[in-house]
């Protein structure tokens, strides 16, 4: 059901673990939905230096979080702002359906860190321009 | 990897089909393919072969062969028997029980009930998944119709206590089914001695194969016909039988049910081990189900702080084949009704793994998954952030 590529960041995920002294973190999703995401960002001179991530969830949540913090590496926060959940699922080869809401989680987990660092430095934290909702489809659990 | 050998340990999902039952079936594909319902020779093979298996499901309920209904499977059965109950009944009462951990089978049939003017109970359960008899007897009324309770649960395999229940319902006046499709070749069933009305089986759950299965139905039920048409199945249930399936069912069931105490205790004292070396190996884990009365083969674990589809994807990579009990694994944005229903919380219930255990395993199966889960529970706590705030917060031997 998943991609190589999605099966390569889940089992070799890129990115785990914690930056000491972080400029900025999010945290979203919720442990009742199944799934969270910890982001952690290093930013110098509005560069994104260094990207770390800690993430409860399935492979989709994974591999989502290990793609985003890749992909906002070397960024400035304008451009790392700019990084959709549609552009990780890409990288990613695609996700399912159902497992759309995992790069919708990564895209807000980046958002929020990076509000974290402008509310930090006294800026006015960005706004959401297309805001998601953390939705699920509605199908039985066990097929048996 | 993909080179390991593969460890099957979702016998509760399905079983493969013994080679016995395949060796059984193949001749009724090529050689006796004729209509039971046609006259002439390789007909009346066909019709022989289609009675002969109905006195093997029998035998093996304790039931009279002409209580023995062919279906498509679990579900078909369960359809059957609770609309097919209601609807001859409903002048009668419009009452239905049931529980909260049924299959979907079930479960989706009562809803579907409600919408046409049941009105149905949903008996809750213990912490282990165990409903109280006392309870039956409080929610049954003069409008009570039918009573329909699983036998086993299929994710955390705990066993009703069917005989004190049907006994109820018995005394009630009110009919009884259950969905016996996880218990068969598991626990000895005497449909007469233990006051079953109805009984659900599927053939793909006992090595037998897929698309076939039975509706027991106790002579002088007042039942419904849920698919219309023909008169075959004594003008119960329309529709071509399913020869080489229904040879393959009956094969089955008289394998699985030759030596259920034997089976059973292999199965166990190799689930036993793998439960006893996970909990010991593995902090923050508890056993979802009741510890004693629960199939012998089914093992249900909930893992604290970890996700239950990232634990079945790792699995996977090793060739342990496993389920969970996970919202993450179907869509939904709810983990198990069953496990929520024990009153396990909600993320934990994401953190569920079932290894339904059957004859294909051995101990050095056992063994494997004794090693790899440990590095797959801990490699993904690692990168938990719930794990890391129970340590912060001093969550004893995080």
């Amino acid at each position: 059901m998943y991609s190589e590529t999605v099966m390569d960041h889940f089992k070799n995920p890129r990115n785990v673990g914690e930056i000491e002294n972080p400029d900025g973190v999010g945290e979203v999703g919720n442990p009742v939905c199944g799934d969270i995401m910890k982001i952690f960002l290093k930013i110098e001179n509005n560069i994104v230096v260094d990207a770390k991530f800690k993430t409860f969830g399935c492979g989709a949540a994974i591999a989502s979080s290990s793609m985003a913090t890749e992909l906002v590496r070397g960024k400035t926060l304008e451009d790392a702002w700019q990084l959709s959940n549609k552009a990780v699922a890409e990288a990613l080869d695609g996700l399912p359906p159902i497992k759309m809401h995992c790069s919708v989680l990564a895209e807000e987990g980046i958002h929020m860190a990076i509000n974290d660092y402008r509310t930090k430095h006294g800026l006015v934290p960005w706004e959401e321009t297309s805001p998601h909702l953390h939705e699920h489809g509605e199908d039985p659990v066990y097929q048996e | 990897m993909g080179t390991k050998r593969t460890i099957y340990m979702d016998h509760a999902a399905t079983t493969y089909a013994r080679k016995e039952v395949v060796d059984a079936m193949i001749p009724y594909f090529t050689r006796h393919f004729g209509n039971p319902s046609s006259i002439y020779g390789i007909a009346r093979e066909s019709k022989k072969a289609v009675d002969a298996a109905r006195a093997q499901v029998a035998t093996a309920l304790g039931a009279n062969p002409d209580e023995i209904y062919f279906t498509s499977g679990g579900s078909e059965s369960d359809n059957w028997a609770i609309k097919g109950v209601a609807y001859a009944n409903r002048k009668r009462g419009n009452h239905i029980i049931t529980t909260t951990i049924e299959h979907h089978a079930v479960l989706h049939t009562c809803r579907f009930l409600e919408k046409e003017g049941f009105t149905v109970t949903y008996l809750p359960v213990d912490r282990y998944g165990r409903v109280d008899p006392a309870d039956l007897e409080k929610a049954i009324t003069d409008k009570t119709i039918l009573v329909s309770i699983m036998y086993a649960n299929n994710e955390i395999g705990t066993i009703e206590p069917i005989q004190d229940l049907a006994a109820i319902a018995q005394k009630h006046k009110v009919y009884f089914h259950t969905d016996a499709v996880q218990a068969i070749g598991n626990i000895p069933i005497d449909v007469k001695e233990q006051n079953i009305d109805l009984l659900s089986l599927s053939a793909h759950k006992f090595y037998g194969p897929k698309g076939v299965g039975a509706l027991y139905i106790r002579n002088g039920v007042r039942i419904e016909n849920l698919i219309h048409g023909g008169a075959q199945e004594r003008k119960k249930r329309a529709g071509t039988e399913n020869i080489a399936g229904i040879v393959g069912c009956g094969k089955a069931i008289e394998f699985v049910t030759a030596d259920i105490e034997g089976h059973n205790a292999r199965i166990l004292a190799m689930r036993d081990r793998l439960l006893k070396g996970v909990l010991e190996k593995i902090p923050h884990a508890r056993l979802n189900g009741h510890p004693t009365e629960r199939l012998a083969g089914n093992f249900n674990v909930s893992f604290e702080f970890i996700e239950g589809e990232s634990i079945i994807l790792w699995l996977d990579d090793e060739g342990i084949c496993a389920s969970t009990g996970s919202a993450c694994t179907s869509g939904s944005l709810e983990p198990s009704h069953v496990l929520l229903a024990t009153g396990l919380p909600v993320e934990i219930s994401h953190g569920s793994l079932r290894l339904t255990l059957g004859d294909a395993n051995t101990e050095e199966d056992i063994d494997i998954v004794l090693e790899v889960l440990p590095k797959v529970v801990s490699r993904l706590r690692d990168m938990s952030p719930l794990y890391q705030k129970a340590a912060n917060d001093g969550g004893g031997n995080v």
